[in-house]
């Protein structure tokens, strides 16, 4: 029996180059229906049906539910971009700058990246948590049963919703932004509002308009998908809705931090800046 | 397959194995469902009923054997075939499986809608179906104000909608107590007898094989009447009652709720006692 014991053991536990194999091939295959899923999105745009009603529900949802949150911290963003850089353009007699700044920080990057990670916070967990929900309780088994193909009712119309309202929210943080901006310019600093207005509406060319608009239609791409494909894939009752949407948040997140470098580099290059 | 077409069956497994996670759920499991015959799928925890019944509708696919249901061989169907195959079926989900953000009626009405059906004819097909299930006071309810038997109502009733001919019930008095699960069977009855549907029924109670096999529903005077056949067939055509006890991924017993009741044989034993 004792000599039996360690040949029982070393049967029953996986080598450590199996279980790296093991992680390696799930995640390869994690991307591949990630991929497939995402691919299969915009695919159902080009044939019927279309649920254009589920649609208008989820631009409600996520743009309209989102609006609150995002012009708040639109606010307080571009406010405390004028304390963080008023001080040092004072040094130099040059505080009409921080509208520069703020303009420029706002709309190219801050505005797209924070809109971009709250409402990846706030919606991608929202669509991991409800689709886990669906799975777990069957009820996506009961749409295919009755013939509904779920990438059509369920996911394309919340990638079509994010990535239509995305920009239109982004939109909306940098005004507030630039708002915020003024007002904590205008009682701190003293910059009389033309001032800080031209010089605000001057720093920005078109290139600058156009990584603002552009980067929030991946971002919201990046949102949904995350999400859709996270609750999709629940597996273990509401214990693993609950990991899918801590996931789906996550994913999303680091997805858009990454994406938004790589974004920022090649529309940089098509702008002429040689970095 | 020289079989007269309507004798032919209308739900065959033929060789049919699929495991998860790298352990055999069902191997090499053959069986057929005769039309408006009522196969009582019965088997412990974890020994493929539910697995069975998704192979059967399309929603999971073989890795090997072949499915054929209403005569299409379902293992080289693509997915969009599915689907439009799926629309001449009815599922029953063992909790109901009900979209908790839709009230019942639209939860009924949900597969007449996805077809393009006139709303005048939706809202009639769906007084139909929830009053066959007593639920027509029910229609703007929320599945979450519902008990769990009148959720397994109304989920017959959204099923039954669209009048298909292959009706597939996964548990469908699981967690219930007596009295109700003694109404749900006397639905399927009613549909079996009163529209003649061909069904695949999983279960681990028993008790619900023989309420099938031993009630039948007079169509005439409206009342569920005792079956004096015991479930053998009493003439060509009639609605038939078989049972089918898995074990191991196979088929263990394949007969009347009778032959079960005489068999000696200690594991059938244990779901009769």
């Amino acid at each position: 029996m004792a000599a039996t014991e360690p040949k029982l053991i070393a049967q029953s536990s996986p080598s450590v180059a199996a279980a790296i194999a093991e992680a390696v091939k799930k995640s390869i295959l994690a991307v591949q229906d990630y991929s497939l899923l995402s691919l299969q999105s915009v695919g159902n745009l080009f044939s019927p049906p279309h649920y254009v009603g589920d649609m208008l529900e989820q631009m409600d949802l996520i743009g309209v539910g989102s609006l609150p949150i995002v012009l708040l911290t639109g606010f307080f963003i571009g406010a405390v971009l004028v304390l963080q850089t008023a001080a040092q353009f004072e040094r130099f007699g040059q505080t009409a700058l921080t509208a520069d700044v703020v303009s420029l920080a706002l709309v190219r990057e801050l505005g797209p990246t924070i809109t971009g990670l709250l409402v990846a916070g706030r919606c991608s967990s929202g669509i991991a948590s409800e689709l886990g929900s669906m799975v777990v309780t069957e009820q996506v088994d009961a749409m295919r049963a009755m013939g509904t193909d779920p990438t059509r009712k369920l996911v394309t119309p919340r990638v079509v919703a994010t990535v239509l309202m995305l920009p239109l929210l982004t939109s909306m943080a940098d005004l507030l932004g630039l708002i915020g901006g003024y007002m904590v310019s205008h009682f701190t600093l003293r910059l009389g509002a033309v001032a800080f207005w031209t010089r605000a509406m001057d720093a920005l060319e078109f290139s600058d308009l156009m990584m603002g608009l552009t980067k929030p239609l991946v971002f919201g791409f990046i949102v949904a998908t995350v999400g859709c494909y996270q609750g999709l894939s629940v597996r273990g009752g509401t214990q693993g809705v609950g990991r899918a949407t801590t996931a789906a948040v996550v994913g999303a997140s680091v997805f858009i931090l990454v994406a938004n470098f790589f974004l920022t580099k090649v529309m940089l290059f098509f702008a002429g800046h040689t970095l | 397959m020289n079989t007269d077409a309507s004798s032919a069956p209308v739900i065959s497994f033929e060789n049919v194995s699929i495991g998860f996670d790298q352990a055999d759920v069902l191997r090499g499991l053959s069986f057929s469902v005769a039309p408006r015959e009522t196969k009582v799928l019965v088997g412990e925890s974890g020994t493929g009923k539910t697995i069975i019944l998704k192979l059967a509708a399309g929603l999971l696919r073989p890795e090997s054997g072949a499915v054929h249901v209403l005569g299409r061989d379902l293992s080289s169907m693509t997915e969009k075939q599915l689907l439009d195959f799926r629309r001449q079926i009815g599922f029953v989900f063992q909790e109901g499986a009900l979209f908790d953000s839709l009230t019942v009626a639209d939860n009924v009405a949900y597969l007449l809608r996805e077809g393009g059906v006139a709303e005048d004819e939706i809202e009639a097909r769906v007084r139909e179906s929830l009053r066959f299930v007593e639920m027509e006071d029910a229609l703007e309810k929320l599945p979450d104000e519902l008990s769990g038997g009148m959720r397994r109502r109304v989920s017959i009733a959204r099923a039954l909608v669209s009048r298909p001919r292959v009706v597939f019930y996964d548990s469908p008095t699981a967690g219930l107590d007596p009295v109700t699960s003694q109404r749900i069977i006397t639905l399927i009855l009613r549909l079996r007898d009163s529209q003649g549907v061909t069904a695949l029924l999983a279960t681990h109670r028993l008790q619900d094989a023989f309420g099938l096999a031993n009630y039948r529903f007079d169509a005439a005077t409206g009342k569920i009447l005792s079956a004096p056949e015991n479930g053998r067939r009493p003439s060509p055509g009639a609605p038939e009652t078989n049972l089918l006890v898995l074990r191991d991924g196979k088929s263990y017993f394949e007969g009347s709720p009778k032959n079960i009741a005489d068999s000696q044989d200690p594991y059938l034993h244990r779901f009769l006692v």
